[in-house]
């Protein structure tokens, strides 16, 4: 196959955070990319950047998946949500709440990640205990060990919802 | 990263026709299909797939789940895997398959990875995703290092002196099972490849993994009716409790009548270089009791052809316990 002639960039439209917008990227650009270096917003974080740390987690049509494993041109029409549009410090989402009473992180790293998945596991199926909400949580790690703060955060937004 | 052309077809005919310009459509292919992405961009950032073009198949036809004339399951290609895992006929009816997908990956990645992006999932094998090492599998003629290497994870079954690396699908596992086809797209038209030959073995080509040929689009997959009566397990052995590949798993679709087994089919998983169906494990069940010396003596028929690594040896015994553990949970 010949590479010649090809177009480097692409524009698409997608909505960030309820905001519609125009975007022209490298095809290259992965959707984590994308949020952070074109988006500014970086509450979404770059950890192994190959889909195994979780850091990166975002929604995309109320789903989460792993920004960094997506290419920005296969959302053309999507929307997509970050932990900008979860919550803002005045207004918190129940979620990050709940982190902040139940101290569910130390260095903040894989923080927005883990409330994004935390909040998407709301709406998936999901034991009652402490097991099924670990299994379900499996994807994003945290290096300094809050597992179980956060674990205790997620039950008790599920208790109290 | 390489850069590619970025395509999006507008039906199945124009994607089949644009990537049957392809090179190839195994290791080295200039033209690839994109779906979930979750195997094609992580290989793609380590420079061990650079296409040219990327067809993204995403917004094609191919995301449902129907059940066939003849009480059977059609599974499209996009179908995600936590869709699939989900659905409540496969639930039902195909319990072994559901467990398996839930085994695998996270939730994040399940909901981005499609049902024929898992058929493809390519080889954890640390020296086929390091561009800075010979592999066999990703640049042929260059050797194996993990012969000699670090081999803890990799396979025991189906090995070759070219390539021991292990396939690390836990879906694939439930579908050999449950003898799963897979229907393919190509410039010749439609065909059907059952699952047992779909993938091959790496003799002394480990660089061709399947069957497929330049164009060829998988559109879905097709489950058989469900067999009555049967018991379904699949058990997955990993170094921590989630979010791990397998050292050993067993899928289980099993029917038992009067405390004897009546009919079988077992499939093992981490442990082989393809999904690893055991005929010979499922000889050995049929027409036995229900019990461990059964159990015991079709896990020795299932690993009696087992060539272990020099750091492996251990998953011969692993993938015997795994296998007669499932299929103690399995007729409980």
């Amino acid at each position: 196959m010949q590479a010649t002639d090809i177009p480097l960039d692409m524009t698409i439209n997608l909505t960030v955070n309820g905001a519609r917008q125009a975007i022209t990227v490298d095809v290259r650009t992965s959707l984590l990319d994308l949020l952070r270096e074109r988006l500014q917003l970086t509450g979404t974080k770059k950890g192994c950047d190959h889909g195994q740390c979780g850091a990166c987690t975002v929604h995309v049509n109320g789903r989460r998946v792993s920004s960094c494993l997506s290419l920005a041109v296969m959302h053309d029409g999507d929307e997509i949500t970050t932990i900008e549009g979860l919550g803002t410090p005045d207004n918190l989402h129940p979620m990050q709440a709940a982190f902040v009473a139940c101290d569910g992180y130390q260095c903040g790293y894989c923080t927005s990640g883990q409330i994004m998945s935390a909040v998407a596991l709301l709406k998936e199926p999901c034991g009652p205990d402490d097991a099924d909400v670990k299994e379900l949580m499996s994807g994003n790690i945290c290096r300094c060990g809050a597992f179980g703060n956060i674990v205790a955060a997620i039950q008790q937004v599920r208790k109290n919802t | 990263m390489h850069t590619f052309e970025f395509v999006r077809p507008a039906d199945s005919a124009t994607a089949v026709a644009t990537a049957a310009q392809a090179n190839t459509a195994q290791q080295g292919a200039d033209v690839r299909f994109v779906a979930g992405g979750t195997t094609l961009l992580d290989l793609m950032k380590l420079n061990v797939e650079t296409p040219a073009r990327v067809i993204d198949i995403n917004r094609l036809p191919l995301d449902k789940i129907e059940e066939t004339p003849d009480g059977g399951l059609k599974i499209g290609a996009t179908v995600r895997n936590s869709d699939l895992a989900h659905h409540p006929a496969v639930q039902r009816d195909y319990a072994v398959l559901s467990q398996a997908i839930l085994a695998g990956a996270s939730a994040q990645l399940r909901n981005m990875a499609t049902t024929a992006g898992n058929l493809l999932q390519r080889t954890r094998c640390m020296y086929f995703r390091d561009t800075a090492m010979p592999c066999n599998k990703r640049e042929p003629g260059t050797g194996c290092p993990a012969i000699t290497g670090a081999n803890r994870m990799l396979a025991i079954l189906g090995t070759s002196e070219h390539c021991i690396a292990t396939n690390p699908s836990d879906m694939c596992v439930a579908m050999a099972a449950l003898e799963a086809t897979i229907h393919v797209q190509g410039t010749n038209g439609a065909r059907a490849i059952a699952i047992g030959d779909f993938h091959l073995l790496p003799g002394s080509t480990p660089n061709r993994e399947t069957v497929l040929e330049p164009g060829d689009l998988i559109t879905h997959v097709t489950l058989p009716p469900p067999v009555a009566w049967s018991r379904q397990v699949y058990l997955k052995l990993r170094d921590r409790a989630s979010y791990e590949f397998a050292l050993a798993s067993a899928a289980i679709v099993i029917t038992v009548a009067g405390g004897k087994v009546t009919w079988a089919r077992v499939a093992m998983g981490g442990v082989g270089t393809k999904p690893w169906r055991s005929p010979e494990a499922e000889a050995a069940l049929v027409g036995q009791p229900i019990n461990q010396a059964s159990f015991c003596n079709a896990a020795e028929a299932a690993l009696r052809d087992a060539k272990p690594q020099s750091e492996n040896g251990f998953k011969i015994e692993l993938a015997k316990r795994c296998l007669t553990h499932a299929l103690q949970m399995a007729t409980a």
